[in-house]
């Protein structure tokens, strides 16, 4: 065994706007869309990101903080350290999906709608963020025939406001079987609240500060004020990222209290 | 299910009534009341909260644990809020966990015996069934210096500061096993007033990545637990066993009901469980208990305590 992690080499690095790349890595990973991999730079840092493609394994990476940044120094044939695949990722069941992604949420969102696409389903997609340049991958979703819709917080694109507001006119409009959504807290809480509204079956990947990524410290449990739904306790490296939640489905309350 | 249903897995750590033996062991999953909720309804007999010290922790940088080819490697660093916080988790816990029966543990650690004592008496307030006093994390050394475990004297030191500060509440010491003579620091922290043993903590070690040549811990050191942790446990926990008669909390590498028998049988009273959550899931608790329900079923064995100390 050579170890925890294994080396992976970036192959090729495509910038997406001015804070975001594509990284591309040789060979691929075998998951489900939603699942996500510990990266570590020795002597830098270890953090978890979701697999924005499984072949080849692709990683979609926001400067945001030194480790990301340090990210975005890797040139062509340096090396990634990876851990992974780990935790749940998304169910596709249902034949009309509506994938609502906030900011970088897109990343996850995009290999769930290839598969979908695959096996013949209408895939809608509502992506929000704050500005123009926020709003990820709209042409890789349109290009796998996916129906976008956007929401810019200022307006500089698509309607102006916040993204529930598009979610909240599909799921008028049509007949969704199931939403699922990566992005902010925020967002998620919001749209679990709409999904309760209307009773749609949901499936929602949890963003938490996690640490060790194998459900024993204890970091990243989600708090059931933000999803009345979760059950008690819930871990997003563990139990999650993807929490999902069937309308008829009671198979979980043998197990934890749910309020 | 129903085969072993007659069998009563309930025991008694001294005063304090369990109704199975496994207790979550202090570190894994203890950070929230909602979170030591779940392992109580996931089949604890007694849960510990992670250990908290005199003030907030972040603890230390990732990676803080890997999976290795025989056991966990982990140093958090003892991330916590602080005891003045940690109150207030404790009281939560205790109002969550009451209509379980499930009692509650608090677990605490400092850099002097006086302190010791003074985090003892500021987490009594959150009235926990009992205070496991943790003088052997592996992880901490710059800034707490060696553990107190490896000394019996400071060992005792600490043990007589934190019986001082809280006369009403029972205290468990937890014992490293890098000692090289655990039974006679298990002598000292029972003449100093221990009311209970936990052993055994986790075995400092090292993992290196040969492609980084670097160890893969931020900590660079971490302790060992899981599988690898099980023999050593096992012969920490019959040494103990031998020298004093306080119940003790066989910990380390308990992964199924086969394990926990065999704990039980070196000596234990109660059995500590951790990292089986990573190598069995969620339903670990559950399924321990089942495995030795079954096992007690199979060798007509009634009661938990008559396992304890059988292959001394």
């Amino acid at each position: 065994m050579a170890g925890p992690f294994s080396v992976r080499h970036v192959t090729s690095i495509s910038k997406i706007n001015e804070n975001t790349i594509w990284l591309t890595f040789d060979g691929n990973i075998s998951g489900t869309p939603g699942q996500f991999v510990m990266a570590w730079l020795p002597e830098i840092g270890e953090k978890p990101f979701s697999i924005a493609s499984m072949d080849p394994f692709s990683l979609l990476v926001v400067d945001v903080g030194p480790f990301s940044h340090a990210m975005h120094q890797l040139k062509p044939g340096d090396s990634l350290w990876i851990k992974g695949p780990l935790g749940h990722g998304f169910t596709l069941e249902g034949d009309h999906l509506l994938l609502v992604g906030g900011g970088y949420g897109s990343a996850p969102l995009l290999s769930l709608a290839k598969a979908a696409r695959a096996q013949g389903k209408n895939v809608d997609v509502c992506l929000g963020a704050q500005t123009e340049q926020g709003l990820l991958l709209a042409d890789e979703f349109r290009n796998v025939g996916c129906q976008v819709a956007f929401t810019t917080e200022d307006g500089s694109w698509g309607s102006k406001g916040v993204v529930t507001i598009i979610v909240e006119q599909a799921l008028q409009d049509a007949n969704i079987d199931m939403l699922y959504a990566c992005g902010p807290v925020g967002m998620l809480s919001a749209l679990a609240i709409l999904c309760r509204a209307h009773h749609i079956n949901y499936q929602l990947s949890w963003e938490a500060h996690m640490r060790c990524g194998m459900g024993l410290c204890g970091s990243c449990e989600v708090p059931q004020s933000f999803d009345l739904a979760l059950p008690v306790g819930w871990l997003a490296c563990y139990d999650g990222p993807v929490f999902i939640h069937r309308w008829d489905d009671r198979s979980n309350l043998s197990l934890y209290k749910t309020q | 299910m129903a085969l072993c249903s007659d069998r009563n897995i309930s025991i008694h750590l001294g005063d304090i009534l369990l109704r199975n033996p496994l207790v979550l062991a202090s570190g894994v999953m203890g950070t929230s009341p909602t979170l030591l909720e779940r392992i109580a309804l996931a089949g604890a007999g007694a849960v510990t909260a992670k250990s908290c010290g005199p003030s907030p922790r972040e603890g230390h940088p990732n990676p803080v644990m890997v999976a290795w080819e025989h056991g966990l490697l982990n140093a958090i660093g003892l991330t916590n809020p602080g005891a003045a916080e940690e109150v207030n988790l404790l009281i939560e816990t205790k109002r969550l966990l009451k209509p379980l029966q499930v009692p509650v543990f608090a677990s605490i650690f400092a850099g002097t015996e006086d302190e010791f004592g003074r985090v003892a008496s500021l987490v009594a307030e959150g009235e926990p069934d009992l205070i496991e006093v943790n003088i052997s994390c592996p992880n901490v050394h710059d800034d707490f210096g060696l553990p107190f475990a490896a000394d019996a004297k400071s060992a005792a030191g600490v043990t007589r500061s934190v019986k001082a500060a809280v006369p009403g509440i029972p205290i468990a010491v937890k014992l490293a096993p890098n000692v090289p003579d655990i039974g006679r620091i298990a002598r000292s922290v029972v003449d100093a007033g221990a009311d209970v043993l936990t052993a055994i903590n986790t075995m400092p070690g090292m993992v290196i990545d040969v492609n980084a040549a670097q160890p893969v811990l931020h900590n660079r050191t971490g302790g060992i637990s899981g599988p690898a942790l099980k023999p050593i446990a096992l012969r920490c926990v019959a040494e103990i066993a031998k020298h004093v008669d306080v119940p003790i909390i066989g910990t380390g590498g308990v992964l199924t009901g086969q394990d926990a028998v065999a704990m039980l049988m070196a000596g234990a009273t109660a059995v500590g469980v951790g990292s089986a959550f990573w190598y069995r899931g969620a339903d670990a608790f559950k399924l321990i208990n089942e495995e030795l329900k079954a096992y007690m079923q199979v060798n007509g064995i009634h009661a938990v305590k008559d396992l304890v100390g059988r292959a001394l």
